[in-house]
């Protein structure tokens, strides 16, 4: 186009990023790439696939297949690297993570470049987010490396990692998976995704270049079949995984009952919440960086749009104003703001998704704007007209579709936004920082932002609530999800018989009493009218306890589900409580000592020591709750980030077999004390410490539905609770054979599962702080400022 | 283009008061909107010599004598090098700036100078920089400056009014400076940089569209910040909503140290991208600037040649 003609329509011409560095770069490997195993290229033994451009079509390279042998090899050259890795002085493996930060950096252009080839998204977002924000997790997480032994005392690493990673933040999300593993002293197999390894790859390059110990970092290429054997490899000690939530379960009962820890990064729905008060020109700004950021193929994108209802016209007609400005295309283009899906697989089931809203009534609008002739391009869409029954209120996407709904107050805008089986992100968007706050401290998500959307930094922690997923990644909780407790047993956890009955009856002149349920602040019967004997250690009858079952558990879960006063009580309420139950306990210390006494068989010295413990460890819990701080981050931005601990929710607790009341209370107090509502299956052998001690709880204040007590045989009752979606987390501490059952169950709804993995827990000299972080979940409020 | 000029209309103060402009929000949007976009080869030829027709070639200096005003109404009438212009091809563009911005006492020379040029003359009047001498003489100097040939005014608001929130007050100044104007077009400089906020900002745009600005401006150029693109963003975003529910199309006209090509290319694309391509036409579009122009003329010659300008090739402006 001549001068003068562009000086008379004022279009923008092309400004095309040269790709020439990253294709010479492939063609210098002969567009042909092995497995990075043990600090060197290895042969697949699974032959190869193609890994192409989604904008365009073009092949890029065959790419090595990763079979369950290349697996093992890796695991194995991790293992073996992972020794002298541990050995190493923190500041030497902070100065290799600092070593890749560097080279990161210094590689920026052609791995930005690479990146947009492989996956489609603009260079804009490749060159200006994806690969800074590798470095500074880089840079971030060498400085974790270097305060390792004085931050995390009390822990070590957990050995060698399997991470599996997704195609719409490659080269990032091998970041957030490797930089904080590291830091932490573990060694890694990782899988890049099948549609975008070439980052990974050139990666391996940096990690040659920085020095990295052979076989601490291993990178094997494949498809789903290599991923399922990474998770299957029995030398692994975690699976970090961010991905689907369909694959996230699969991954749940693969792993179940294995001891393998997880870490898990799902889908969402996340909304977007816009107040008639905010500032509307940038909230529209902000729904463009939030659902046509990486063409929507974003696992935290604003993609349910909640506009109050005054508001609601004026804001769809300025959206669709701005939507016909975006402009599609080449990604190479530095003009473009949304590139290509990753794969045509995606665009046909975007496709697909979209359709099937539109059958279901939605109205879809989509601007008038020009998508080149080929390549895997759609154009972004806005669906109104639809409602939270709709499927496309519920699922995910995954592509540069929002879907907008209004709301009337406050309080309808929460229950909209918390209508969702997902709970990774939130923004929020008014100008009253009451409102905002409020809506933060409400919102079911992980990351919470107000008057912004998708901002990202290594030093706030990043993931989801309920089905979005658990564990951290970023900041120091995310180095928690990398680490597990120095003082481990490695014994072998027995299962405990009752003893053998030789009486049946009670002692003459005894009245006879069975202990019932405790739901809902009430003793109540079992459902099923049965109860069952419990025995003492000397044979005798102890007496009764209700026989549980299925619809007492849900009876319980109701109860615990209706009792949210208690997470919105103040820490110091609870703290007050707490400290009463202990007044209480101590009052009938000498009646529970004898009871463990005559259950258990231990010495009265013993026995009076557990009451005592116990007492002391309810009052550690008091102290705690008015004390478990977050803490505000340090990103590098003008804002406040708060990482708030917030509870689960309705927790299920499986106390230990042994240790009737310190393993119970060790357990409820410090779920309780940060503000969960707990449905607890006592010690199935020696129960009657937790029916005498619902007695304390019932003179103590403790409001309605905080603790339920529902005794029973622990393998049945905890199958139920891991099979109740209203339950957010499960502490099985109870019989080892339930284990898996429980972890196998929990993954329908992804709940947060914390076990012995079948190993004796030491009850006397457990470390409270422990228990405060499993009980809760961090979120992340982003609060940027500025008059 | 015919651009129906803005009668103004009653003040609505109430939807003044609704104004909510969140400034972390507008300095991400500002930070991003040049990273989005950019042009290159042609187009960015294309774009600068668009961009001369948006300067408003400035000179208001206390030292500024007739032979300076000339000096400035020469380069005006010939931006670019020839030879640069019939190597891109536009000689034929008949490419000048949009106008000439002097003091009061200079008018009279430029117009004389620029006679027969079709350039129009700006002056800035109401005792600028600061606004407040008395109301009586800023309004005999704007007549007194249409009077002696100036067709656009460039007028100061009372700072006072908007930090005080004297809504009232800023929207009868601004009429009264229509009044004054006749057919000479009026613009109104918001002086950002001592308005405090940008809610302020978008207010006081606001305000002084409704009481019939023909333009919006940032800045003097003396206060200590001047035209930003945060502070630009605020500004054209009240231009569309006014645009929306008016009909009529204001101008924008940022000033204040916008010296090089890339900057000047910043604020277009920011226009282009907020309120399309009307709003890159001279008429909605200034640029308040003097050295601007010569770092353009090096990009062009550039463009013409692949070969980095010297400073000292380009007539000074």
């Amino acid at each position: 186009m001549s001068v003068t003609e562009i000086f008379d329509n004022m279009e923008y011409g092309p400004a095309i990023e040269s790709a020439k560095a990253a294709q010479d770069w492939l063609d210098s490997h002969d567009r042909s790439f092995d497995l990075f195993v043990a600090g060197k290229w290895q042969k697949a033994s699974g032959g190869s696939f193609k890994s192409t451009n989604p904008a365009n079509g073009e092949f890029l390279a065959d790419i090595g297949l990763g079979n369950a042998g290349d697996i093992d090899k890796a695991v194995k050259a991790a293992s073996k690297a992972m020794g002298k890795w541990q050995s190493l002085s923190c500041h030497a493996r902070a100065k290799y993570l600092y070593a890749l930060a560097r080279l990161v950096q210094k590689h920026a252009r052609i791995l930005a470049v690479l990146e947009t080839l492989d996956n489609g998204k603009p260079i804009r977002e490749s060159r200006d987010i994806d690969i800074p924000l590798v470095a500074r997790h880089f840079y971030h997480h060498a400085g974790w490396a270097q305060l390792l032994d004085d931050e995390f005392a009390g822990f070590k690493p957990l050995g060698v990692v399997g991470q599996i990673i997704p195609w719409n933040f490659p080269l990032l999300m091998l970041a957030w998976k490797i930089a904080p593993a590291l830091a932490a002293g573990n060694v890694v197999v990782l899988k890049p995704a099948e549609y975008t390894p070439l980052t990974a790859l050139y990666f391996c390059e940096l990690c040659q270049k920085a020095g990295i110990p052979e076989g601490v970092i291993n990178i094997v290429t494949g498809d789903g079949e290599t991923g399922k054997a990474l998770v299957a490899h029995q030398a692994i000690s975690k699976i970090a995984f961010t991905g689907s939530s369909e694959v996230g379960k699969y991954i749940t009962r693969e792993t179940a009952g294995t001891g393998k820890q997880l870490t898990l990064e799902l889908g969402g729905k996340s909304p977007f919440i816009l107040f008639d008060d905010a500032d509307i020109d940038s909230a529209i700004e902000g729904i463009v960086d939030a659902i046509w950021f990486n063409q929507g193929e974003v696992c935290c994108a604003g993609s349910r749009l909640l506009v109050q209802e005054g508001i609601a016209e004026t804001v769809y007609a300025k959206l669709r104003q701005r939507m016909s400005k975006l402009r599609i295309g080449n990604p190479l283009d530095k003009t473009i703001d949304i590139g290509a899906l990753a794969d045509e697989v995606q665009l046909h089931q975007v496709q697909a998704m979209v359709d099937q809203g539109v059958d279901e009534g939605a109205s879809l609008w989509q601007p008038d704007i020009t998508l080149p002739n080929s390549g895997c391009y759609i154009r972004p869409g806005l669906l109104t007209d639809i409602d939270p029954a709709s499927t496309l209120v519920q699922e995910e996407i995954f592509g540069p579709f929002l879907v907008a709904m209004s709301f009337r107050t406050p309080s309808e805008a929460i229950a909209l936004a918390n209508n969702s089986k997902y709970g990774l992100a939130a923004s929020i968007w008014s100008e009253n920082i009451n409102t905002a706050l409020d809506m933060a401290a409400e919102v079911k998500a992980g990351v919470v932002w107000i008057n912004s959307t998708n901002q990202f930094d290594a030093a706030c922690g990043f993931g989801g609530f309920r089905q979005s997923g658990y564990g951290r990644e970023g900041g120091r909780e995310g180095m928690y999800s990398c680490l597990k407790p120095s003082g481990l047993k490695a014994k072998k956890l027995g299962i405990f018989k009752p003893a053998k009955l030789k009486t049946t009856s009670p002692k003459p002149g005894q009245i006879d009493r069975t202990a019932k349920h405790y739901i809902g602040g009430k003793q109540c019967r079992a459902d099923n009218g049965q109860s069952i004997p419990v025995i003492n250690a000397d044979g005798s009858l102890a007496g009764e306890v209700a026989d549980g079952s299925r619809k007492d558990i849900r009876n319980a879960v109701e109860a615990a589900t209706r009792a949210t006063g208690w997470s919105r009580a103040t820490a110091h309420l609870r703290a007050q409580i707490i400290y009463y139950i202990a007044e209480n306990l101590q009052i009938r210390a000498d009646e529970l000592a004898n009871r463990i006494r005559t259950m258990t068989g231990t010495s009265a010295k013993k026995a009076s020591r557990e009451v005592e413990q116990s007492i002391e460890t309810i009052f550690t819990c008091a102290a705690w709750a008015d004390k478990y701080d977050g803490a505000v981050h340090s990103p590098p931005v003008r804002n406040v980030a708060i990482a708030m601990n917030e509870p689960l929710g309705v927790l299920g607790i499986v106390a230990p077999q042994d240790n009737p009341l310190l393993g119970l209370v060790s357990l409820i107090f410090p779920a309780i004390a940060t503000g969960n509502r707990v449905v607890v299956i006592p010690s199935d052998i020696h129960p009657l410490a937790a029916t005498d001690f619902y007695q304390v709880l019932e003179t103590s204040d403790l409001p309605a539905g905080v603790v339920n007590i529902v005794t029973g045989e622990q393998c049945a009752l905890a199958k139920t609770l891991s099979q109740h979606d209203e339950v957010s987390g499960i502490w099985y501490f109870g019989n080892p054979q339930a284990v898996k059952t429980v972890q196998y169950e929990a993954a329908a709804n992804l709940k947060q599962i914390w076990t012995h993995d079948g190993f004796e827990t030491d009850w006397q000299s457990a470390d409270i702080r422990q228990f405060l972080r499993k009980a809760t979940q961090v979120k992340n409020i982003w609060i940027p400022y500025g008059a | 283009m015919i651009i129906d000029r803005n009668p103004g209309m009653k003040p609505d103060f109430d939807w003044v008061k609704t104004i909510r402009v969140n400034r972390s929000a507008v300095e991400r949007r500002a930070a991003t909107i040049t990273t989005r976009r950019t042009v290159k080869q042609n187009w960015q030829a294309a774009w600068l010599l668009r961009a001369i027709t948006n300067i408003d070639l400035t000179s208001l200096s206390g030292d500024d004598t007739q032979g300076r005003i000339r000096r400035l109404a020469a380069k005006a009438r010939q931006p670019v090098r020839a030879d640069v212009l019939k190597a891109l091809g536009v000689q034929n563009l008949n490419i000048h700036p949009g106008a000439l911005c002097v003091y009061h006492q200079f008018v009279k020379t430029a117009v004389a100078a620029l006679d027969g040029s079709g350039i129009p003359v700006a002056a800035v009047s109401t005792g600028f920089p600061a606004g407040l001498s008395p109301l009586e003489t800023r309004i005999r100097e704007i007549e007194l400056s249409v009077a002696a040939g100036a067709c656009e005014i460039d007028i100061v608001i009372e700072r006072h009014m908007v930090l005080t929130g004297d809504w009232q007050g800023l929207y009868d100044l601004v009429c009264d400076a229509r009044k004054a104007c006749g057919k000479a077009h009026l613009k109104v400089i918001l002086a950002t940089g001592e308005l405090g906020t940008l809610n302020n900002v978008a207010r006081a745009s606001l305000v002084a569209m409704m009481a019939g600005a023909d333009f919006i401006k940032t800045s003097t150029g003396k206060e200590p910040v001047n035209a930003t693109l945060p502070v630009a963003l605020s500004m054209v975003r009240m231009i569309r909503d006014y645009y929306q529910r008016t009909g009529y199309r204001i101008g924008f006209k940022p000033a204040g140290g916008i010296s090089d090509a890339k900057t000047a290319l910043n604020f277009m694309i920011l226009m282009k991208e907020e309120l399309g391509n009307d709003w890159l036409s001279p008429q909605l579009f200034r640029i308040g600037a003097s050295s601007l122009l010569s770092d353009i003329e090096r990009q062009l010659e550039h463009c013409a040649t692949g070969r980095y300008a010297a400073r000292h090739h380009q007539p000074l402006v």
